[in-house]
């Protein structure tokens, strides 16, 4: 089941198309990562989702149903670009953003006491936004997102200006909100983040869906088929099937290899093959790393 | 509709509870009873007597210098020339040189003063000098002093309107007066609060807090819902001015009122310069200038002019505030604001500056047109009122007040949507055309 369903959605602006026909899947209950480079149209499409505009064609569906304003108080939405009202208090400008989000005053007080406890931040109830730091801010602006418990949450950089400290809090707050199922769609540039949390991923570039699906899926479609091999020894013939890419020496005097496996090659027979020739310390796959699917899927794409 | 109603809570409760609307709401009766009482103050100030030497060559005005409650005339009998040497070591304001010839050459009568005599003495005494010779005259024609004065009638007339309601008695001056605070209220109103308004859309869009409040309200309802909370703050506002203006108006006019029966003459006078220049009020004789500006005010239909009042508030309020809304949200911050701003201030600066014109023609073509067009109306239409309107002028400029400021709504809507998400971006008034017709 899948809570949203891009069907081929086109936005145009006066000077560029900002959408071209994408259709993206996001399945209920996952973390799901929406990845491009800037301008790409990942706003946009955020944007259309939380029905601050809407497509030129295409149509989306929450849940099953053709998007409507009955959703607004199903989704969160925490913008790149944060803000709050400087010159309210903290606990006023919560209560009326998630009475804003169909919260009646109690309802919304309730929660706010619980995650004030939680983030150990009562003290700040009276405070005005203005005075409080750009971190403290966040905090606060990550409370309005999620307070009215949406089932989803689209978090749009979200740790950016966050200490180390702050952010692993985030990330734990995003895993619970996870757990008790939400969804979560996450637009960031940070490939660590989307490694570490993201199960389902799409890239859009120049406005169009280049890649999506489960990210082992796309891992696996990624793969080079390569491994490497840190060792001691003279590694010149191998078999053909087994190419050799580089070689260089480390720190410690060990050498470190790249090797490409042809067809039906194995592992096991390289590594059986390696044993009786080198002293190996360590052997693995090459597993492509986030990053380097978003270069070379960006890459890849020819200039429109 | 409840999003609505949260967007109006809040902006009123913000404005609301600020310390400068508490400052404004006390500040802004003071200021007006501080007028009020100035001119009083002025005006009894004045009542200082002024000592005049006269030196009369011709012997004809002895005793026709009347002294008067701000005038005493001193006669004396010396050459001009020793007069004028002494004239600066006495304690007389002025010196009068009436020549031997006056008769046949009026012109030669001067005024001697240390400084520039003030007009309202110059013209006192012209006007003893001038009844005198004019008297003498008329008497060398052969008419005597009686005829004269059987001939002199006191005319002071008293405008009644008539109405289908039948006659009542109006005072042009205080509708004059009622229709010029009517106008000036709502000028002000208008630029207040319709920058309020802008300021806090360009307020809402550089915090970039606006992202996050239309992904749960229409942009549409946010504007409305800012436009309404600011109208009712100045709706809030006016009510609170209106009964606290009452309270120390009349809690000083009754500290005044015991002074202002022995000077009235005086003060009554000053208060129609002070007030309302070059009118057609009902001089003369007044006993108590309180009764007479309360007199002349419960003549005119107060319930009307209230009710209109806050119907032009609010139209044109809602008309020029969708306006100043959309320049907000078109630039990033006040800075930019100017380059909008002109074209929205001009008329409504002009309908004051008409509004000078109206007050002394209310049924005139201008009158007509410009209380007829939405973008004058309120101003204007209010300078009117007072005099009284005909009912179908009334109606048409009431209904196209109302179809102006949903045009306007219209336009800054549309506006407004496509602003207040763009950053960065020096918008021309080619660009803003355009987002109005986009999709």
């Amino acid at each position: 089941m899948n809570i949203i369903e891009v069907r081929n959605v086109t936005k145009e602006y006066s000077s560029h198309t900002a959408l071209d026909n994408v259709s993206i899947s996001i399945p209920k209950g996952c973390i799901f990562g929406l990845l491009g480079p800037n301008g790409a149209g990942k706003t946009s499409l955020i944007r259309i989702i939380n029905q601050i505009t809407g497509p030129d064609s295409g149509e989306i569906l929450f849940d099953g149903v053709p998007l409507n304003p009955n959703h607004i108080s199903r989704i969160g939405y925490l913008p790149e670009e944060r803000g709050l009202y400087k010159k309210m208090k903290v606990g006023e400008q919560l209560l009326y953003l998630a009475q804003l989000k169909g919260l009646s005053q109690k309802e919304a007080m309730e929660k706010l006491k619980s995650w004030f406890i939680k983030f150990d931040i009562k003290t700040w109830w009276d405070k005005t936004i203005g005075d409080l730091s750009k971190g403290m801010q966040q905090k606060v602006q990550f409370v309005s997102t999620v307070l009215h418990e949406p089932d989803l949450i689209i978090l749009d950089e979200p740790f950016s200006g966050f200490d180390p400290i702050n952010a692993n809090l985030i990330r734990d707050e995003i895993l619970e909100l996870k757990q008790k199922g939400s969804t979560i769609i996450f637009s960031t540039h940070r490939m660590e983040t989307v490694e570490e949390l993201c199960d389902h991923i799409a890239l859009i570039h120049k406005s169009r869906k280049v890649l999506d699906g489960p990210k082992r899926d796309i891992k696996e479609q990624f793969k080079t088929h390569t491994y490497f091999v840190e060792y001691k020894g003279h590694l010149e013939e191998l078999d053909p099937i087994y190419q050799i890419l580089d070689q260089k020496i480390l720190e410690d005097g060990y050498l470190r290899s790249n090797i490409h496996l042809d067809g039906d090659a194995t592992s096991n027979a390289l590594l059986l093959n390696l044993v009786s020739k080198v002293e190996i310390r360590a052997f693995g796959e090459n597993i492509p790393s986030m990053s380097d699917i978003f270069m070379k899927a960006v890459n890849e794409v020819p200039e429109a | 509709m409840r999003n609505i109603f949260l967007v109006i809570r809040r902006e009123y409760l913000v404005r609301v509870k600020k310390k400068s609307f508490l400052v404004m709401t006390v500040l802004g009766p003071l200021l007006f009873v501080a007028f009020y009482a100035t001119v009083f103050w002025v005006a009894m100030g004045s009542v200082d007597t002024k000592t005049v030497q006269v030196l009369d060559e011709s012997g004809l005005f002895r005793n026709k210098f009347k002294d008067s409650e701000t005038l005493k005339f001193n006669f004396i009998d010396k050459s001009i020339d020793s007069a004028k040497a002494a004239f600066p070591t006495s304690d007389a304001n002025a010196l009068v040189y009436i020549p031997s010839n006056v008769i046949k050459a009026p012109k030669s009568v001067r005024i001697y003063a240390a400084k520039n005599v003030s007009l309202d003495l110059k013209s006192d005494i012209e006007k003893v000098i001038e009844k005198e010779i004019e008297d003498i005259k008329l008497a060398e024609a052969g008419i005597t002093h009686k005829i004269l004065e059987d001939s002199r009638v006191n005319v002071s007339s008293e405008t009644i309107s008539l109405s289908p309601e039948g006659e009542k008695t109006s005072s042009s001056g205080a509708a004059t007066v009622i229709g010029g605070i009517c106008a000036f209220l709502i000028y002000m109103s208008v630029f207040i609060y319709g920058t309020q308004v802008m300021r806090g859309i360009t307020e809402e869009k550089t915090s970039r807090i606006v992202e996050v409040i239309i992904s749960s309200v229409k942009p549409f309802q946010l504007m409305l819902g800012k436009i309404i909370g600011v109208a009712l703050v100045g709706l809030t506002q006016f009510i609170l001015w209106i009964l606290l203006t009452t309270a120390f108006t009349s809690a000083t006019s009754a500290v005044l009122s015991n002074g202002i029966s022995k000077e009235s003459a005086a003060v009554a006078k000053e208060m129609q310069k002070a007030q309302i220049p070059n009118q057609g009020v009902p001089g003369g004789h007044v006993d108590n200038p309180v009764a007479e500006v309360l007199g002349a005010v419960a003549s005119l239909n107060i319930p009307l002019i209230i009710g209109c009042f806050l119907f032009y508030y609010l139209g044109g309020y809602l008309l020029y505030s969708a306006l100043f809304g959309a320049v907000g949200a078109a630039v990033d911050n006040d800075a930019d604001t100017q380059q909008f701003m002109l074209p929205i201030t001009l008329p409504i600066i002009f309908s004051f500056v008409f509004a000078q014109f109206v007050l002394r023609d209310p049924d005139g073509t201008l009158a007509f047109w410009t209380s007829i067009i939405p973008f004058t109306s309120p101003i204007i239409m209010m300078v009117r009122i007072p005099f009284g309107v005909p009912a179908w002028e009334l109606v048409l400029s009431m209904v196209l007040l109302v179809l102006g400021f949903m045009g306007t709504t219209w336009i800054a809507a549309r506006i407004y949507r496509v602003g207040i998400l763009m950053y960065g971006k020096k918008v021309s008034y080619k660009e803003l055309v355009k987002w109005i017709f986009y999709k």
